[in-house]
């Protein structure tokens, strides 16, 4: 759907920045989160997981807890199919163990019971008899031959020598002559970065409501991004037709990718068939840790050749990741977004993906793409650094734009890239004097934004208010920005305007919320079923006015006669078309289905300085500046917010936050306490600068901006630090003592 | 062990409950008085999802227990609004857009109040030292610390 007016449409409400729909549910406590409803008749569930990294079960003995008082159900994977579909399967398999465990924390058996105490104290009476076996968690270990297998047939088929089963993904990009390119630089470096696996943090633990009748049907209460996929996934695993499972999502209380599948929907839905009662099951903390999606950990080669002058000759980089127990993919994202700000005559990404001991990765917030990036930001600040160059001129000098054949292969279209560099340049904050002890980074970031399947309805109500029903997850103020473009298109109040996120029986196949898809996928089929009504509305008045439909067009919540030829008639406003409607035809609805491509990417740039202790290793965050492309800000507030906590998550991810394993394979850190989130006292004020090049792809120019802002704070810290000890730091997290480690061994 | 006879006044209305020793006031709340707008977050008291304020006293109810709030007064986030008049914290919050999925919003929102009780004119530092015990993962804190100085200046009357 292309762009209106070539981008020179002047704008009434979208842009503006009113309060949201559901601020008040929020600011009382009335709101409803996973772990906020009940039934009648509802059982509390509890699940039993593996202390061990890796081991075979041998038998799982239930009666125990079965005969304990209170105890409605215990079920393992025994009570489950086996669904055809392999990534189902896994998904299965990794809410509820099969032979093996292939983690610590993997479930393998669950209580359903009058209360949670009861629930618990049954978990510990299952006994469960494990054969441990080797295990391994560090990707390169994972990957070389020989290599404790975590699971057997998974492994690619044309496997290279000298590789284990364990690597299930190998791709490739990029274009050029990669010896012809390294041969014209001044000067080349390779190194090798390494980034630790982190978890999306979410402050909402996985919670679900779970009733299943014995005709067979069943309703499901969660927290989720995307509930048509719970309920897809769920009737795969339960041996359901996906009509008789109907799927509502609550208020989510965070999600960062880690929400877009099921970790314990499944396990509800079971006890639950099993004990024929609802129940509720709510993860505890340390089992969110545990089981549910981290990101993948990384181990990073880059070689980037330039010239004396700036320009980039030649770029390549092999990127591992490890996406624990079950084959993932991810990788690809990062081999795809590695060098996507750069216009390059050679580059080639390699990509290797393996499996390990640890949790199932699930996405985190463009997924793949912080830790690749990361790696070659930080080669190309280095490079500026041994030729004396100005970082944002080299990549100004080398930046994407439009026309550019990118690194993983399409031409980009309009970008935002020299644009968001240009804006860097210019702000105070790149001028500013750093005291010692104290450095500047910078970095590039990069996503490639997605569209997807989208259903809409718009309703008008017979006083000419209207409601929009959609049926994605609202995670950071959505419902604000299509209410927005609702009302704009319609020329009505955006309080006229009530939007809402319906259940999976209302509304045709809506996609997960992700991929920075909702703004613009939703938005532009709100607008598109805007359009439908108000092509209804035009035809109902026509009809009353006795002239052709053509006759009549739309304009600021008013049918008019659309000039002298038409006749002479007063307009007819939205709530007088509502009011007769039923006598006109009956009532007025608009619909837009749609499976939406042109999302547009989405480059940010961002400028910290920090200062490291040099007596702790310890690094404050002095100030930050993020500045994004958003092709068009709907609700800028709510577009800050967006680059700003994407901000703060990488600043997490760069400084402190890391999975932790010890020799016996187990999570060291599973809780709040030992895996440290940044808090509001370790950050200065986030300020953001927005740019708007809009997206040729979308009615109004919205581009997605919810994951870019994630990517460049892990080289851009990395950079900082880097040039404030004067020592190039190559792992993630920077915590106090890598960085302490890293000062007393340069002396 | 049988359970507890609790009396205790919850948003200013006496409150008569009964709990198991060992359940902790924050699953009284939500499980047995529907006050579900604490949330747990961990339930170890690193997140501050659950804050309430026992006799004045900022708390992450994950770890008090239900047996304690006898004799006590309690204030949870279903108290803080008048009526149908939002408290300025409240007001400012949605104002500033200082939440995006929301859940840690009323712990932060109970803590940031038992702030301005103390400190009706903190600066910037004590805030974000203040809610350093209240994690939130979408906003990156920085509408949150201007809300609640844009919300602590109305309270001044400024």
């Amino acid at each position: 759907m292309a762009l209106d007016e070539n981008g020179k449409r002047i704008f009434k409400q979208v842009g503006t920045r009113p309060a949201r729909p559901d601020g008040i549910d929020k600011v009382t406590g009335r709101a409803m989160y996973g772990a906020d409803a009940t039934a009648p008749g509802m059982l509390f569930g509890h699940i039993l997981r593996s202390p061990h990294a890796h081991a075979r079960i041998k038998s799982i003995d239930t009666s125990a807890a079965e005969a304990l008082s209170g105890v409605k159900a215990v079920i393992t994977s025994k009570d489950f199919g086996t669904p055809e579909d392999e990534s189902v399967r896994d998904v299965q398999d990794n809410c509820m163990a099969g032979d093996k465990v292939l983690y610590d924390g993997h479930a393998v058996a669950a209580v359903a019971a009058n209360s949670l105490a009861i629930a618990k104290k049954a978990v510990k009476l299952i006994k469960v008899d494990y054969e441990i076996l080797p295990h391994v968690t560090d990707v390169d270990a994972a990957m070389q031959a020989g290599a404790p297998l975590v699971q057997e047939g998974r492994g690619l088929d044309d496997l290279p020598a000298g590789m284990s089963e364990n690597v299930t993904y190998h791709f490739e990009f990029g274009h050029g002559d990669m010896d012809a390119g390294f041969a014209k630089a001044d000067k080349i470096i390779e190194r090798s970065f390494k980034t630790a696996a982190t978890h999306q943090g979410y402050i909402e633990p996985h919670a679900c409501l779970a009733s299943m009748g014995i005709d067979g049907k069943g309703e499901l209460w969660c927290c989720t991004q995307g509930h048509y996929y719970v309920r897809e996934l769920c009737a795969g695993i339960m041996g359901m037709e996906t009509s008789q499972l109907r799927v509502t999502a609550s208020e989510i209380g965070g999600g960062f990718g880690g929400k877009t599948t099921v970790f314990i929907e499944p396990v509800a839905l079971g006890l639950s068939r099993k004990a024929g009662r609802p129940v509720k099951l709510v993860m505890p903390r340390e089992d969110v840790f545990r089981a549910s999606g981290p990101t993948a950990s990384s181990s990073t080669d880059v070689k980037i050749g330039m010239t004396k002058d700036g320009r980039i000759t030649a770029a390549h980089a092999t990127f591992r990741y490890q996406g624990g127990a079950y084959p993932s993919g991810t990788v690809q994202f990062g081999a795809q977004s590695a060098f996507a700000a750069y216009d390059l005559d050679a580059v080639q990404t390699i990509g290797w993906s393996a499996m390990t001991n640890r949790p199932k990765e699930a996405a985190y917030r463009a997924p793949g793409a912080p830790m690749a990036i990361y790696a070659v930001e930080s080669v190309v600040d280095e490079l500026c650094q041994e030729l004396d160059l100005d970082p944002l001129d080299v990549r100004l000098k080398n930046s994407a734009h439009k026309g550019t054949k990118s690194s993983y292969g399409p031409t980009f279209d309009d970008i935002g890239l020299e644009a968001t560099l240009e804006a860097a340049k210019a702000h105070p904050h790149y001028a500013a004097p750093l005291g010692p002890n104290q450095g500047r980074g910078l970095s590039c970031g990069f996503w490639f934004n997605f569209g997807g399947n989208t259903s809409v309805s718009m309703n008008l109500n017979f006083d000419g208010t209207v409601g929009i029903t959609e049926g994605n997850p609202d995670i950071g103020g959505s419902r604000a920005s299509i209410s927005l473009m609702a009302a704009e298109e319609l020329g009505i109040p955006y309080e006229k305007v009530r939007t809402i996120v319906a259940d999976t029986n209302s509304l045709g196949h809506n996609d997960v919320t992700d991929g920075s898809r909702v703004t613009f996928a939703v938005g532009l089929a709100t607008i598109k079923a805007a359009r439908e009504a108000i092509k209804i509305m035009c035809a109902r008045v026509a009809k009353i006015w006795d002239i052709d439909a053509d006759a009549v067009y739309w304009e600021d919540g008013f049918a008019k006669p659309s000039g002298p030829n038409a006749g002479s008639f007063d307009p007819m406003s939205i709530e007088e078309i509502a009011a007769i409607s039923a006598e006109t035809g009956g009532p007025i609805s608009g619909h837009h289905e749609v499976n939406a491509d042109g999302a547009g990417v989405s480059f940010g740039v961002h400028l910290v300085d920090v200062e490291v202790d040099p007596e702790t290793g310890a690094t404050t965050i002095l100030r930050y500046t993020v500045f994004q492309d958003a092709g068009k800000a709907v609700h800028p507030d709510y577009v800050e917010g967006q680059m700003q906590g994407g901000a703060v998550q990488g600043i997490g991810w760069a400084l402190n936050e890391e999975y932790i394993y010890g020799d016996d394979g187990r999570l060291q850190n599973p809780s709040l306490l030992d895996y440290r989130i940044p808090v509001a006292s370790d950050l200065p004020d986030i300020d953001t600068v927005i740019l708007e090049i809009p997206n040729p792809g979308h009615p109004y120019g919205v581009r997605g901006v919810g994951e870019t802002g994630i990517v460049p704070p892990l080289a851009a810290v990395s950079n900082a630090v880097s040039r404030s000890i004067g020592l190039r730091m190559s792992a993630l997290p920077m915590s106090p003592p890598r960085v302490l480690k890293a000062l007393t061994a340069k002396g | 062990m049988k359970n507890i006879h609790v009396s205790t006044t919850i948003n200013g209305d006496p409150t008569e409950f009964i709990c198991a020793p060992d359940e902790s006031l924050l699953d009284v709340l939500r499980n047995r008085l529907a006050l579900t707008g604490a949330k747990e977050g961990c339930g170890t008291g690193d997140c501050g999802a659950c804050s309430v304020t026992v006799d004045g006293r900022l708390v992450c109810s994950c770890l008090v227990l239900g047996a304690e709030a006898d004799g006590v007064e309690v204030e949870t986030i279903e108290g803080m609004a008048d009526g149908d008049k939002l408290h300025p914290l409240q007001q400012h919050f949605i104002d500033k857009a200082a939440l995006q999925c929301g859940v840690c919003t009323p712990g932060i929102l109970v803590a940031a109040k038992a702030l301005l009780e103390k400190n009706p004119n903190p600066t910037d530092t004590e805030v974000r030292y203040w809610l350093a015990g209240n994690l939130c993962r979408c906003t990156g804190y920085d509408k949150i610390i201007k809300a609640v100085q844009s919300a602590a200046a109305e309270m001044r009357g400024e």
